[in-house]
């Protein structure tokens, strides 16, 4: 057989083509970025059981949010803007105050006996509570936990809670244990 | 002049489309109803998406206000739902997830930031009865201003 070389294929439409999957990836693109808070659930109760015992009220921080997306923090009216700095000072209670939530001497790594407030947040809001409102209100807790936290990790281990290993971040977070409870919500003064 | 040689174009788009292959992700149910994402500053990544299930709050959009009305609906997948529906939706979400994956399951309401909180709670009380309890509030992320 008679070598022939083969003819070259023309690439000169390569480029069309890989522009057109280019153009179709480009619109049909999101990107990944989906990031929330999270929350867990507590789980559902079986009938009949016995109500819990109940807390002392010093260590209960009720926050109340109205159809009107209004806040009543402790039975007074609050701006958002303030609940962070009240809900942190209502969990570490620096000054060891009456009204303030209680503290109870734990035992826990890396920081050895240490007072853990037994402050519970108690967050309850109304059916028709706008949702953005109600998440600012989940926001500024979290935030004010997140800070504390933060701050904590920065005076025991000289660097963000972040940027701390598993252990340490897990002996903060004992430190500080997330504690929101919500109730179920009532209808206060709204037509449905 | 000699002409530009356009020899490496193509190697250029190339590159370019692997990118975007490789990042895209496909929008997996097309939206019946409005959501304009609620802002927070607090937010998590969701870490994987196979783990995570979507329940959409909101009102409907307008073609479908005729049929729907213009409270907000629940959409579960492509259709609207009511609040009786989430725990089959979550069961059988569940049951198409690996054995293993099943406890790590996460439940990501995306609702519109003017719901009233009635519905966002009926849809809570739901996902209690249906044990998915790890649940995230999807939200757009801002920065702080203080």
């Amino acid at each position: 057989m008679a070598k022939r070389a083969a003819p070259e294929i023309n690439a000169g439409s390569m480029a069309d083509i890989a522009f057109l999957l280019l153009i179709f990836f480009l619109i049909t693109t999101t990107m990944g970025t989906d990031a929330g808070l999270a929350r867990m659930l507590p789980p559902p109760l079986p009938p009949e059981t016995e109500a819990p015992p109940p807390v002392n009220e010093r260590n209960v921080f009720v926050v109340l949010l109205n159809s009107n997306n209004q806040l009543l923090v402790e039975n007074q009216y609050m701006d958002i803007k303030e609940l962070k700095r009240a809900t942190k000072e209502f969990i570490e209670n620096p000054f060891n105050k009456e009204n303030l939530s209680e503290k109870k001497d734990q035992q826990i790594d890396f920081f050895g006996l240490y007072p853990v407030s037994k402050g519970i947040i108690s967050l309850q809001n109304d059916r028709n509570t706008q949702y953005q409102a109600y998440l600012s209100v989940q926001n500024e807790l979290q935030a004010a936990y997140n800070e504390l936290r933060d701050e904590l990790s920065k005076r025991k281990f000289g660097k963000g809670y972040a940027d701390l290993d598993e252990e340490q971040q897990k002996a903060v977070r004992e430190v500080y244990p997330q504690r929101i409870s919500e109730a179920e919500p009532k209808n206060v003064g709204t037509k449905n | 002049m000699a002409p530009i040689s356009t020899a490496s174009l193509p190697d250029i788009i190339f590159m370019l489309l692997f990118f975007f292959m490789v990042s895209t992700t496909m929008k997996e149910v097309t939206f019946k109803v409005q959501i304009r994402t609620p802002e927070a500053t607090e937010v998590e990544k969701l870490e994987k998406k196979s783990l995570v299930t979507y329940i959409y709050v909101g009102v409907p959009l307008k073609q479908y206000q005729s049929m729907f009305g213009t409270e907000p609906r629940i959409q579960l997948n492509d259709a609207f739902a009511t609040v009786n529906d989430i725990q089959s939706y979550i069961a059988s979400e569940r049951e198409a997830m690996k054995e293993s994956d099943r406890p790590k399951m996460t439940t990501s309401i995306k609702a519109d930031f003017d719901c009233p909180m009635g519905v966002i709670t009926d849809i809570k009380q739901a996902l209690r009865q249906a044990q998915a309890l790890k649940i995230s509030y999807s939200t757009r992320k801002v920065e702080k201003n203080s």
